[in-house]
């Protein structure tokens, strides 16, 4: 047999279909159909979508189920929000406070001064930096914490889930540091930039786009490197792993890492489109539902997950829009649907059922084609 | 104390006992491999064969004793450090990555790229995909390498797993039931398999299979609960009235 047959590829004919499919939604068919309040809900959709990728690293590939992610998504859009906070406080919008140049909820919660570990965040480039090492850190204590110690599994699942109910917690109790339960809220302008405009929403749709790209290509690069068949390895026979020579702990706490960093990324953006940051998106159900999204992409599937993450959230506002009393039970009714019925979710049903009939389709036109050119 | 330096022997296995709860699956066990000895352990169900491999390789901790290979303290390693060391496992039931191909299977156990970033950046290359060609073709699946691993049989998994751990080239190679669950055919096979691989290391062999120990051992442990009850050729521990009687009954 020859062995250059073995080439690694980085990307298939196959992928580069999907992207540039992909692409041309979100690039092109989005911006010319959408007027520009939809465009940007579909931005905030796009921003799960980051959890949704990196979910589908730790969760698909590697076999750890994280139920927290939305505390890595909250961190990231945390850290950005407290910059774009304090750039809105500056004591000339702040005057009518009895301490001007503070953040508005500080000064209701009779706070006087600034809190140390918020002066950093008025320089843009350390924010940029936090919004990435903050959630990274968090998620490296917590890896390294778990998977040194070899918990994994339901345990792991259910000790992410009551993280991310404690930082809700901590979140919404230290409301004078933390805006409490409404948030980081009234946030205007980036470097004298304002964000609230139309056109300033349209162009962080496009830089949110591009980003989720990024995350996908470097998604996609470990998917295709030893490390990501290896991560398949550990999750089936973690033990022949670490009889092979591997330091299994070390490989889940990067992957464990590397998907609260996209998390946080989009975190960030979230908080650039929408205008806020919030503990509802931190907590427990907003993980899980970020979960269902990738589940009904398909775990396994890169480009699944940004279908799953749109499609959820379109039927989640389309249906509340007209029954906000059922969303919920269909949000359940769909994630059961998918467990039973379509394990690798979208992704699953594209390659199994689609696909071959296009295929089969596509070479019958080929066929009929070459039968009638001659007779032309 | 235990000369951990002694050329003579690849491991030392001095005094060794693990207790679960009071219960001592290995007590006070002691035996000496040679390099190039093929050396098998037999003996009843729940005499702690597994468990002797278990310990040395770092996946039971043993509750007191020595385990010395090549002047290194085992006892005191990570697993992933005692395979570096030149200590390769295989288990009883075949452990291969069954959504992996076979060809990603043998690459994941090249001895090369065990870091995080030095899994990232693996470069298939030539030496790499050479090697595990040669390796696919030592366990009868050189045409079968872009084969799912699970859609093989029982017996090529386990040739699988005996490859995987080949391309590691241990000094030291611990297999647990080989041929447990194959045809004769296959048992044939893979005793000539182990005839060539066994040629230039150690090896220690658990099975239950008499005519394929006769076959391949240079030496044969009986253990019976926790203990070696007899060590020698395959003839002298045949002919031992206590092996005899632990394995006929009273």
């Amino acid at each position: 047999m020859n062995t250059t047959s073995f080439k690694q590829s980085f990307l298939t004919p196959r992928d580069m279909i999907g992207y540039a499919l992909l692409a041309a939604v979100i690039f092109v068919i989005f911006p010319l159909l959408l007027e520009p309040f939809r465009l940007n809900l579909f931005g905030k959709y796009l921003t799960y979508a980051f959890v949704a990728v990196g979910l589908v690293l730790c969760w698909g590939v590697g076999g750890i189920l994280s139920l927290g992610q939305g505390v890595f998504f909250g961190l990231g859009g945390y850290c950005m929000a407290m910059f774009l906070k304090l750039e809105a406080s500056s004591p000339e919008n702040t005057a009518i406070q009895s301490t001007p140049g503070i953040p508005d909820f500080m000064d209701w919660n009779q706070l006087s001064a600034l809190p140390w570990w918020w002066e950093p965040f008025s320089s843009f480039g350390f924010t940029l930096f936090a919004v990435i090492a903050v959630p990274v850190a968090f998620s490296y204590i917590i890896g390294v914490a778990m998977f040194r110690r070899r918990v994994g599994g339901v345990y792991f699942a259910i000790i992410t889930q009551a993280i991310a109910a404690i930082l809700t917690i901590l979140i919404i109790g230290q409301q004078g540091f933390t805006g409490g339960v409404n948030g980081i809220t009234d946030l205007r302008t980036l470097h004298g930039w304002d964000i609230r405009t139309d056109s300033a929403k349209t162009l962080l749709y496009f830089v949110n786009g591009t980003l989720l790209f990024a995350v996908l290509l470097a998604a996609q690069f470990v998917r295709r490197s030893k490390l990501g068949r290896l991560l398949i390895a550990m999750r089936d026979q973690e033990d022949r792993v670490r009889f092979s020579g591997y330091d299994v702990a070390n490989f889940k706490i990067f992957v464990f890492c590397l998907g609260a960093a996209f998390a946080a990324i989009g975190g960030a953006m979230f908080t650039l489109q929408v205008g806020f940051m919030s503990p509802s998106f931190v907590g427990i159900v907003p993980s899980i539902e970020m979960v269902i999204f990738a589940a009904v992409g398909g775990r396994l599937s890169i480009l699944g997950a940004v279908w799953g993450t749109l499609l959820v959230n379109w039927a989640k506002t389309t249906l509340s829009e007209s029954f906000p009393e059922l969303w919920l039970l269909g949000l359940g009714a769909l994630f059961i649907a998918v467990v039973m019925a379509f394990p690798n979710g979208l992704a699953g049903v594209w390659a199994e059922q689609v696909e071959p009939r296009l295929m089969k389709l596509l070479r019958r036109d080929s066929k009929a084609a070459a039968q009638t050119t001659p007779a032309e | 104390m235990l000369d951990v330096t002694n050329p003579n022997y690849v491991l030392m296995v001095e005094g060794l006992t693990v207790s679960f709860d009071g219960f001592k699956a290995v007590n006070d066990l002691s035996f000496y491999v040679e390099p190039n000895e093929c050396r098998v352990i037999i003996g009843p169900n729940g005499a702690g064969k597994t468990t002797v491999l278990d310990l040395i390789c770092g996946r039971t901790k043993a509750t007191s004793g020595n385990v010395a290979f090549k002047g290194q303290d085992l006892l005191k390693m990570r697993e992933d450090q005692i395979v570096h060391a030149g200590v390769g496992r295989k288990f009883q039931t075949p452990s291969v990555y069954e959504d992996l191909s076979v060809f990603a299977n043998l690459e994941l156990s090249f001895p090369k790229g065990h870091g995080v970033f030095g899994a990232l950046f693996f470069k298939r290359d030539a030496e790499v995909r050479e090697r595990i060609q040669e390796i696919a073709e030592m366990i009868f699946l050189g045409d079968q390498l872009t084969q799912k691993a699970a859609f093989l049989s029982h017996g090529q998994k386990q040739w699988l797993e005996i490859g995987m751990l080949l391309i590691q080239d241990p000094e030291l190679l611990m297999l647990d039931e080989p041929v447990a669950g194959m045809s004769v055919a296959e048992r044939k096979k893979t005793a000539e398999l182990l005839n060539r691989i066994i040629a230039d290391r150690s090896v220690i062999v658990i099975e239950h299979d008499m005519g394929f120990v006769a076959d391949i051992a240079t030496r044969v442990t009986v253990l019976h609960q926790g203990k070696v009850l007899s060590e020698g050729s395959m003839d002298h521990v045949q002919n031992d009235p206590k092996v005899v009687e632990v394995y006929l009954g009273h």
